[in-house]
C-alpha cells in the first residue's frame, strides 16, 4: 500500500522560501523558531518562510496551521502564482506529469496552471472576485481563462455551480456587492472550482463569517471534496476548522514548519512545545 | 487463525513543555496480543492508560518505544507506531475504526447524515446509505423525530448511540470502541452488544474499553487488565 502512493503526489514541495529584503547565507540559520523571530538581526530582512518541504497526494487536503504571520500565507501564494518565491521548488503532477519545477516557468505558463490546474479562494472575496462583473459573469471569467467559449455552455456550467455552492441561481446576473460575505464567499468558492481543478487553496476562507454561516461553508467545503476528489490545501489559524477539514496538518511558527502529522495526532498528542501552547490555548 | 494485532514492549509517555516540562509516564512494557475474530477487552481504573492504548494503537497518540504490528487484509502486516501516515490514513479509511467515548461531529449535519458519512464515497451514493443509516438508528431506538435533527443538541445518550452507529456502518475489520455503553439504558445496552456481536460474526476484531461488568462479560473474549500503565493481568472468558 506504501509503496503505491509513494509517487501518486499531486503535488511536492521542495525547500519553499521567501526572504523580504537582502540577505546573507547566515540569513535563515539566525531565524527561525529556536531564534525566536523571524527578522534577520544582521541585515534586517524577513524570513516569511524557509525550508518548506511536504507532499500532497490526490484527493487528501492538508492543513497549514500556525499563528498570524507565521508564513502560512506566504506557502499557498507562492504556490498560486501570487508572489515571487526567493527560493525552492515545486512540482505539480498534471503538469508535465510532475518533471518541472513550476516556480521557475514562464508567466505564460503559470497563467495556464493558474487557469486549467489550480483554484484558489481567499479570504476576502473582493480579493477573488471581480466585483464590477456580475456572479455568473465572474465564473465565465474563469471558464473562458480555460478555454471554454460556449456562451450556452458558461451559463449552464455557472448556474450549476452557484447551485451545488447554494447560491440561488436567481441572483446568477446580480454583483457580489449585492451579495452578503457568506454568499460572496460561496461565489468565490464556485469561481475557484469552475475549472475542475485537481489542486485547491482555501486561505482562511471562513475567518470573516459569522459561526452559522461558516458551519455551511465548511459543509459545503466537504462535499465538494468528497465528491469532486480534489486535492486541497487549507490555511487556517482556527484549530477547529483544521479539525473539521483535514487528514494531514503542518504547524508553522517563524517561518518554519515546527511538526507535521495526522491532524487528530497534532490536535491530541503535540510534541512541540509551540504546538502543545497553541492547542492548549484552544477554547 | 491469524494474530490480528500484537503490541510488543510498548511505551508511551507525555512531555510537557508547557508544565515546566513535566513527562507522565502512561504506558510502561505493554505486550499483548488479538486473534483474528476477537473480542478483547481493556480494563482498569480511570487513569490506568486504556484510553491512551487505544489511541497509540490508532495513532491519534505517538508511541516512543515499541512494536504495534497489525495485520492488514490489503498490505500485510504494518508497524502502526513507524507507518507513513499515508498508511495510516489509508487503513483508518478501509480497515480499522475507533468509536470514541465523545461524539464529535460537524455542525449542522443532520443524526442520518453523521452515521451515513463513513459508506458515502460519492453523493451519488448518499440515498443508499441513508437507509442503511436509518435503518440502523431505528435498530438503535433513536427516536423517529431526531433522525433529521443535528447531534449537537442530542443528550448524552442519543449521541452515543450516533457515535456507534458511525462507526459500525462501514463494518470495519478493526474497530477500536471507548465505553460503548457507558450512557445507555439497559434495553439499549443489549442491542450495542448485539450489535458488536453480529461485527464479530461477520470477522470484526474488537479491542473494547469498558467499566460494565455486564457488557464485558457478555462480549469480551479474552480480558486484559492495566494498571498503573503496566497490564498486570490477562483472562480469558
Amino acid at each position: 500500500m506504501s509503496s503505491s502512493i509513494k509517487n501518486d503526489w499531486v503535488l511536492k514541495v521542495e525547500n519553499l522560501t521567501k526572504i523580504y529584503g537582502s540577505y546573507s547565507d547566515e540569513t535563515i540559520a539566525l531565524t527561525g523558531p529556536q531564534r525566536g523571530t523571524n527578522i534577520c538581526p544582521i541585515t534586517g530582512s524577513i524570513v516569511a518562510c524557509a525550508n518548506i518541504s511536504f507532499e500532497l497526494y490526490p484527493g487528501e487536503v492538508l492543513g497549514i496551521v500556525g499563528e498570524s504571520g507565521s508564513g502560512k500565507s506566504t506557502i499557498v501564494k507562492q504556490l498560486f502564482f501570487d508572489m515571487e518565491v526567493t527560493n525552492g521548488n515545486a512540482y505539480l503532477k498534471p503538469y508535465k506529469n510532475g518533471t518541472v519545477n513550476i516556480l521557475t516557468e514562464s508567466n505564460q505558463k503559470k497563467r495556464y496552471m493558474r487557469n486549467h490546474l489550480m483554484g484558489m479562494v481567499y479570504q476576502n472575496p473582493r480579493d477573488g472576485l471581480n466585483f464590477s462583473f456580475t456572479s455568473g459573469g465572474n465564473i465565465a471569467e474563469k471558464l473562458l481563462m480555460a478555454d471554454m467559449f460556449h456562451v450556452g455552455k458558461i451559463r449552464e456550467r455557472a448556474s450549476s455551480l452557484l447551485s451545488k455552492t447554494e447560491v440561488p441561481v436567481a441572483r446568477m446576473d446580480d454583483l457580489p456587492a449585492y451579495f452578503s460575505g457568506g454568499m460572496q464567499q460561496r461565489v468565490q468558492i464556485s469561481k475557484a472550482i469552475a475549472n475542475n481543478p485537481p489542486l485547491l487553496f482555501l486561505d482562511e476562507i471562513t475567518s470573516g463569517l459569522d459561526v452559522s454561516v461558516q458551519a455551511k461553508v465548511l459543509d459545503l467545503i466537504r462535499g465538494l471534496q468528497r465528491e469532486l476528489g480534489i486535492a486541497m490545501i487549507v490555511v487556517s489559524h482556527d484549530l477547529s476548522v483544521i479539525r473539521m477539514l483535514t487528514d494531514r496538518t503542518l504547524v508553522l511558527k517563524d517561518g518554519r514548519i515546527v511538526e507535521r502529522g495526522l491532524t487528530d495526532q497534532i490536535l491530541q498528542d503535540p510534541q512541540h512545545e509551540y504546538t502543545q501552547l497553541l492547542v492548549s490555548s484552544l477554547l | 487463525m491469524a494474530t490480528i494485532l500484537e503490541v510488543k514492549n510498548l511505551r508511551k509517555f507525555f512531555h510537557l513543555y508547557i508544565l515546566n516540562n513535566k513527562q507522565i509516564e502512561a504506558l510502561t512494557d505493554v505486550e499483548f496480543s488479538m486473534e483474528e475474530g476477537e473480542i478483547v477487552g481493556l480494563t482498569g481504573k480511570s487513569g490506568s492508560g486504556k484510553s491512551t492504548l487505544m489511541k497509540t494503537i490508532y495513532r491519534t497518540y505517538l508511541a516512543n518505544e515499541g512494536e504495534i504490528n497489525y495485520l492488514s487484509s490489503a498490505s500485510g502486516i504494518v508497524d502502526l507506531v513507524t507507518a507513513n501516515e499515508h498508511t495510516v490514513l489509508e487503513l483508518r479509511r478501509k480497515e480499522i475504526t475507533y468509536c470514541s467515548q465523545f461524539l464529535k461531529v460537524i455542525p449542522r449535519v443532520t443524526a442520518v447524515d453523521v452515521v451515513a458519512d463513513p459508506i458515502v464515497k460519492k453523493e451519488s451514493d448518499r440515498i443508499l446509505a441513508r437507509e442503511v443509516a436509518t435503518e440502523l438508528i431505528q435498530k438503535l431506538g433513536l427516536p423517529k423525530e431526531l433522525w433529521d435533527a443535528f447531534p449537537s443538541t442530542f443528550s448524552g445518550g442519543e449521541q452515543q448511540r450516533i457515535n456507534i452507529a458511525h462507526a459500525i456502518i462501514s463494518k470495519p475489520r478493526f474497530l477500536l470502541v471507548d465505553e460503548p455503553t457507558a450512557s445507555l439504558d439497559a434495553k439499549t445496552k443489549d442491542i450495542v452488544i448485539e450489535l458488536i456481536l453480529d461485527l464479530k460474526k461477520q470477522g470484526t476484531s474488537v479491542l473494547l474499553i469498558t467499566h460494565d461488568e455486564y457488557t464485558l462479560s457478555n462480549l469480551a473474549d479474552k480480558i486484559v487488565h492495566l494498571q498503573h500503565g503496566r497490564i498486570v493481568e490477562q483472562t480469558y472468558a
